[in-house]
């Protein structure tokens, strides 16, 4: 396998590791609105949570993105 | 039904199409002047001088402008302990003799050369295989760690001092600006997690780590010395930096957790061997995550911003500048504020574990 094609398929596996992750922190935004919507007065507890969800799923993301570099 | 798929299918091949033409031209790698992968490692790279800026002179030859950095070198049979300046490397050219010694710098690492001409061995595949010192040098980063720890030193030491001057007033200045980041980590991060009793113990080190990781990511932003040393993005500090969450959480750990990690309550007994395995390297991984977490983060936008810096060097022109500066002045903001998450979600869940050590039981 010649550098190009090592290459273009790292690149698509970090794609689909941005989809995943793309996903999940739509999934979780979505449901952090929702949820200030029922009760705005506890927008600031759901922001800090959806922040710390945010993070942890782009680190996952970040794994694959590493493992498709190194790799 | 057929008919559904026959677009989606019209476009697949489409793009196989044009694919392949891509695969089959690989030569457009060497058509661009701009080698675009050197550029970008060689500023994500740790480096033992400090390459400020490239001047041509009459002759067309490039000659580097850089700073010169200490370089120390161990050895341990026979014992020798040799500092020089990375100047006398002369950026990789020549080799550097001291005493029974001759040291070669050969793309960023050095090892023992053969002989006094700089020789080293090499293998079939053309791979080196001299054997290296015990390299200590104060390198980009190493510099850079020293720099903020000292800055971080001086900037809390006034502020403690400050505390004492005003005790029972209003705060002025780098204290007051400091207060309610300190307050933060320790409200919102140390205690919720920790608990009121325990939280003390660990405050020192949390609060060193927030500030460390922030303010060396903040510095690896700003393009001109001092900064530009990519140190959180380096895979050996932040594996240390969880490697310090690693042995606190287990070294502060009390009978709950190892009763946990051994023998999980309410586990049926012939499920213990696979779990007590599981559990020996979640307590790894955790840490592990950590470090991946941070370098990965802080890398990749690293990499980022210098590659939207390179379109202009790729396109040789200068229309291409406005794009490139307004993406590369968006993808600054956003690295600030990872910058800051980042630090703040390394703290975050080193208390979250510290807190899972020393929980009592409820």
């Amino acid at each position: 396998m010649d550098e190009s094609t090592v290459m273009s398929i790292a690149g698509i596996g970090a794609a689909i590791a941005a989809i995943a992750a793309a996903i999940g922190i739509g999934k979780i935004g979505g449901a952090a609105m929702e949820a200030i919507a029922r009760q705005p007065e506890a927008a600031g507890k759901i922001q800090t949570a959806m922040i710390i969800a945010a993070a942890l799923i782009e680190g996952v993301a970040l794994f694959a993105v590493v493992v498709a570099l190194i790799g | 039904m057929i008919h559904r798929f026959q677009n989606i299918f019209f476009i697949l091949f489409f793009i196989f199409g044009i694919s392949t033409q891509i695969f089959g031209s690989e030569d457009v790698q060497e058509k661009k002047g701009v080698d675009v992968n050197a550029i970008v490692f060689e500023h994500i790279a740790d480096n033992h001088s400090w390459h400020l800026w490239d001047v041509r002179d009459d002759d067309g030859i490039k000659h580097a402008v850089a700073f010169p950095l200490p370089i120390i070198l161990v050895s341990t049979s026979p014992f020798a302990f040799d500092v020089f300046w990375s100047s006398e490397f002369h950026h990789g050219e020549t080799p550097v003799t001291r005493g029974d010694n001759t040291y070669v710098l050969n793309h960023g690492t050095i090892y023992y050369a053969q002989n006094t001409q700089g020789d080293l061995e090499y293998d079939e595949q053309g791979e080196i295989i001299s054997a290296k010192p015990i390299d200590i040098s104060i390198t980009k980063n190493v510099f850079t760690m020293l720099l903020v720890s000292g800055l971080m030193f001086w900037l809390f030491v006034a502020v403690a001092k400050a505390y004492k001057r005003r005790s029972g007033i209003a705060p002025r200045g780098v204290q007051g600006f400091m207060e309610p980041i300190i307050l933060f980590v320790r409200d919102e991060i140390a205690i919720p997690n920790i608990g009121h009793k325990k939280y003390k113990i660990f405050l020192p080190y949390l609060l060193t780590a927030f500030f460390f990781i922030w303010f060396l990511n903040l510095i690896g932003l700003v393009p001109f010395f001092p900064g530009s040393a990519n140190v959180t993005g380096n895979i050996a500090t932040t594996a240390v930096l969880a490697m310090f969450t690693l042995i606190i959480t287990n070294v502060y750990a009390n009978k709950e957790y190892w009763r946990h990690v051994f023998a999980m309550p309410g586990m049926p007994a012939w499920l213990l061997p696979i779990m007590i395995i599981v559990e020996i390297i979640s307590i790894f991984t955790k840490p592990f995550a950590l470090a991946v977490r941070l370098f990965a983060n802080i890398t990749a936008g690293h990499i980022i911003v210098l590659s939207l810096v390179s379109l202009i060097f790729i396109f040789e022109s200068l229309s291409v500048a406005p794009v490139s500066f307004l993406f590369v002045l968006f993808m600054d903001v956003l690295e600030v504020f990872v910058a800051t998450l980042q630090a703040f979600i390394f703290t975050m869940l080193s208390a979250l574990f510290i807190g899972m050590a020393v929980a009592e039981e409820h």
